[in-house]
């Protein structure tokens, strides 16, 4: 298998490999972050950081699962970063107005994507990334995301509760 | 109905397509990170096939067979030398550019050379011994590589001192003037090697393979506060050592939840102090106007015959049970959908039902849930109506994200409204760690906790699962909060934490609990203080009671244990100096003068009790206990103090000191520890 001879050493494997795989992460990087500057460099750094990561894989699950779980928990990182540097220049108390503004900013976007999405808690954003974007089933996205199936359930319940209360919100 | 979901669907399926230059360029980049990569198989690739939750058990395990077979070495078999060597030099660099190094390392730090720099000469070491290594031929090839490599001084006394390959491996240029260290210098080596066999230098090794360690290893995302182990003080460089009490037992329960899964804890999981203190021990009880008794004893030390080990036993007063006043006790549950496993949520409401029998009728009770939002789902209810605390409790569905910081809050604002003159209010955070939203900055947290402990609420941690277990912010919410860290994996442990000893960990009868301890440089020229390293304090912080510490409960106690060495001894491990000013000379006999500081709840200014330490104090079966436990933790730490005390010794001290053991905790420890040996083989 490709990603097997790419972990141990093949040169050739791996490039074949990050070429087949690039736009499935950049596409996931998409769905998670919203934005496409975000998407390429976070598509950017998981290439660089690729192979030291293959090590890691220890074919215990598919690769694209494996991959999925990197890509996700990179933007995990991404957004970790992000409020880190927001909450360096605030105090404790301010940050969370701050980043309620953030988001009112975003949503003024022209992206409707990132406006509905910067509306859904993270881990709802990775779901429905996992689930709607990449259509993977509840069980794949579980896998993915390290929870159970019936969690990715609730959560997609969660996702279709808040759609329909911002439903009525917009209707009024 | 689902409109919004299908334009979301629609919406995410239409990604853009990736910029071409983009491609290229992250392409360009992932062929080079693999290139330099693969031009060095770092020693990443000897543990390809380690158990998963269990990142360095190979390296461990590696460290063990090297260590404790000296026939292994004796054979000469140079292919495990330079294993070793291969293996643990980027620990030893990563661990050496730390800026917290031991001072007792300064040889190391300054002769080194700088981290990246040394990670590349490993490498290149590295490179023909990954395939080369199980044929005998190919030894020498990668012995001479690494001659020339590597400072051949470094090489030639690896070689030399046969029986700890992995001192001279780990310090290249620590030993200059001994290149035939194996003999005479043997124990100072033992001290050195030190730093890289235990937990901070095993952090840093984890974060090696990674050239960008932005990413973050998937499959477990747990967090340990831990420091490497203290390191031998000379008595008459530092005389006072001082420390907070620390009366978690979580690092034993997460221990405990590691060898029964079958692998080995890592270093920093392991916090020697809280293991030893997870066990009641039958100290004397205070006299009744006392809040508590301290009891000293001294006896040779199990792992060295040339050291005592000194014990100091803290025994809080029980006050009359029924004269305890009422408690206010609010829940604050995570029910995150990271909650929702079996050993999680679950065990958690089963927890606390079993803790509600305990209750009295005029407690009160009320619970905080939070997950996306936070929110009060019981408000404070008497204990006595058990059936509405009861449905509350089963009603908790996990699900969403955690909003840790509003649910922290709205408890405290809670547990302020249930106050009353008299009453003890207490916060039980009951979580898997994960503060994943809005609250990632644990610093921040601690200051809110620390502001919050101003107001007399107490706050305890009680850890379900594993996973993501945040065992720092765990550490740091209990420590800031006046509070307790408990780790709970089965309904057993529960039943310890929050029936057994409920009132201990409930009811505090003095707060801010430190430990100074001045040792007298003509009894005792070098000590070392065995765990407790989160929990050090400096000296000029005993007397200063703005400075917080430890809290000790109702009937609980406090054990601390230092390994000491006598003037002229030859275990010591620091040779006297040959330039510097003669050691203050102490008078007398006594051993140290042990110093308590501590404040009844809610006040201000603290108590002193002094007691010397005469070094006549008998050891009892329960200080041997300790002593065994102590032994325990350290070997999971790989300690370097141990020499060839192993499990066997250690399994048979524990053994004949179970004593009464009514609940059965010693005997599991022997058990676990039995465990722990056949892991380690």
């Amino acid at each position: 298998m490709l990603a097997t001879a790419a972990a141990t050493g093949d040169r050739a494997a791996f490039a074949a490999l990050v070429g087949r795989h690039y736009d499935r992460i950049h596409g996931l990087a998409w769905r998670l972050t919203g934005v496409r500057a975000e998407a390429e460099d976070l598509a950017q750094d998981i290439c660089a950081a690729l192979p030291a990561k293959l090590r890691h894989w220890r074919g215990e699950a598919r690769f694209t699962t494996w991959l999925y779980r990197v890509v996700v928990n990179a933007a995990h990182d991404l957004r970790r970063r992000q409020t880190t540097r927001a909450k360096a220049s605030l105090g404790w108390g301010d940050w969370e107005m701050a980043r309620q503004e953030e988001i009112a900013v975003q949503a003024e976007a022209q992206d409707w994507l990132a406006q509905a999405m910067t509306g859904l808690a993270p881990e709802l954003r990775d779901t429905l990334a996992l689930v709607l974007g990449e259509e993977m089933t509840q069980a794949e996205a579980g896998l993915v995301l390290g929870v159970s199936e019936g969690t990715i359930a609730w959560r997609m319940s969660e996702v279709k509760k808040r759609l329909r209360a911002k439903a009525r919100e917009d209707a009024t | 109905m689902n409109d919004g979901l299908d334009a979301l669907r629609a919406a995410l399926k239409a990604a853009p397509a990736p910029d071409a230059d983009a491609k290229a360029r992250a392409m360009a980049l992932a062929m080079e990170n693999f290139d330099r990569l693969q031009g060095s198989a770092e020693a990443g690739r000897s543990s390809e096939d380690r158990p998963k939750a269990a990142p360095l058990n190979g390296v461990r395990r590696m460290f063990h067979a090297l260590t404790s077979r000296p026939a292994l070495a004796a054979t000469t078999s140079v292919a495990a030398l330079v294993i070793g060597v291969a293996v643990i030099l980027p620990v030893a660099d990563l661990r050496l550019g730390k800026p917290e190094l031991p001072p007792e390392t300064p040889v190391a730090r300054t002769a080194e050379p700088g981290p990246a720099e040394a990670t590349l000469s490993a490498d290149r070491t590295a490179a023909p011994l990954a395939d080369a290594a199980p044929q005998p031929e190919a030894k020498a090839v990668a012995a001479d590589e690494l001659a020339r490599t590597e400072e051949s001084d470094a090489a030639s006394s690896a070689v030399a001192a046969a029986p700890e390959p992995q001192a001279e491996a780990a310090m290249p240029e620590a030993l200059p003037s001994a290149p035939v260290a194996g003999l005479a210098a043997e124990g100072e080596m033992r001290l050195r090697a030190e730093a890289p066999a235990e937990g901070g230098g095993v952090k840093g090794y984890a974060a090696a393979p990674a050239p960008d360690a932005m990413l973050a290893p998937p499959e477990n995302t747990e967090a340990y506060a831990n420091d490497a182990p203290n390191p031998v003080k000379v008595t008459a460089e530092e005389p006072v050592s001082t420390f907070s009490i620390d009366v978690d037992t979580a690092s034993y329960a997460v221990v405990r939840s590691s060898l029964t899964s079958g692998y080995l804890p890592g270093p920093e999981q392991v916090r020697v102090e809280e293991m030893v203190n997870y066990f009641p021990y039958a100290y004397p009880a205070p006299t009744p106007e006392q809040a508590f008794a301290s009891t000293v004893s001294v006896m040779p030390t199990p792992w060295n015959p040339g050291t005592r080990l000194v014990t100091i036993g803290i025994q809080g007063a029980l006050p009359e049970v029924a004269a305890r006043p009422p408690l206010n006790l609010v829940f604050l549950i995570d029910t995150s959908g990271s909650m929702e496993d079996a050993n999680k949520l679950p065990l958690l409401k089963q927890s606390l039902s079993l803790m509600l029998a305990e209750l009295r009728p005029e407690d009160q009770v009320a619970i905080v849930a939070y997950a996306g939002s936070a929110g009060e789902v019981l408000p404070p209810t008497a204990a006595a109506d058990r059936a509405a605390i009861l449905a509350a409790l089963d009603n908790l569905m996990a699900g969403g994200s955690t909003a840790g910081a509003e649910g922290l809050e709205l408890a405290y604002r809670v547990a302020e409204g249930m106050k009353a003159e008299g009453e003890v209010s207490r916060i039980l955070l009951a979580t898997d760690g994960d503060f994943n939203v809005g609250i990632d900055d644990p610093e921040g947290l601690e200051a809110y906790v620390a502001r919050k402990r101003e107001t007399g609420t107490y706050l305890s941690v009680l850890g379900f699962g594993r996973g993501n277990l945040d065992d720092a912010i765990m550490q740091a919410l209990a420590q800031n909060g006046n509070g307790t860290a408990a780790y709970i994996d089965t309904l057993s442990e529960a039943r310890k934490v929050l029936v057994d000893q409920l009132t201990g960990a409930l009811f505090p009868i003095a707060d801010d609990v430190k430990i100074q301890v001045e040792w007298n440089p003509a009894t005792v020229a070098e000590y070392r203080l065995i765990g407790y390293e989160t929990r050090s304090l400096r000296r000029e912080d005993f007397n200063n009671d703005k400075v917080d510490a430890g809290e000790i409960g109702a009937g609980t106690q406090v054990t601390a244990l230092y390994e000491v060495t006598a003037p002229g001894s030859e275990a010591l491990l620091n040779d006297p100096l040959r330039y510097g000013a003669a050691p203050a000379g102490g008078t007398g006999e006594e051993l140290g003068f042990l110093r308590l500081r501590w404040k009844a709840p809610g006040a201000e200014v603290s108590t002193l009790a002094e007691t010397p330490i005469t070094g006549e104090e008998a050891a009892t079966a329960e200080t041997r206990f300790a002593a065994a436990i102590a032994g325990f933790g350290q070997l999971l730490q790989g300690s370097v103090y141990l020499g060839d005390w192993g499990w066997d010794e250690a399994i048979a001290l524990a053994q004949a000191n179970r004593g009464e053991d009514g609940f059965g905790y010693r005997s599991e420890a022997v058990n676990l520890m039995r465990l722990a040996q056949a892991l380690d083989r």
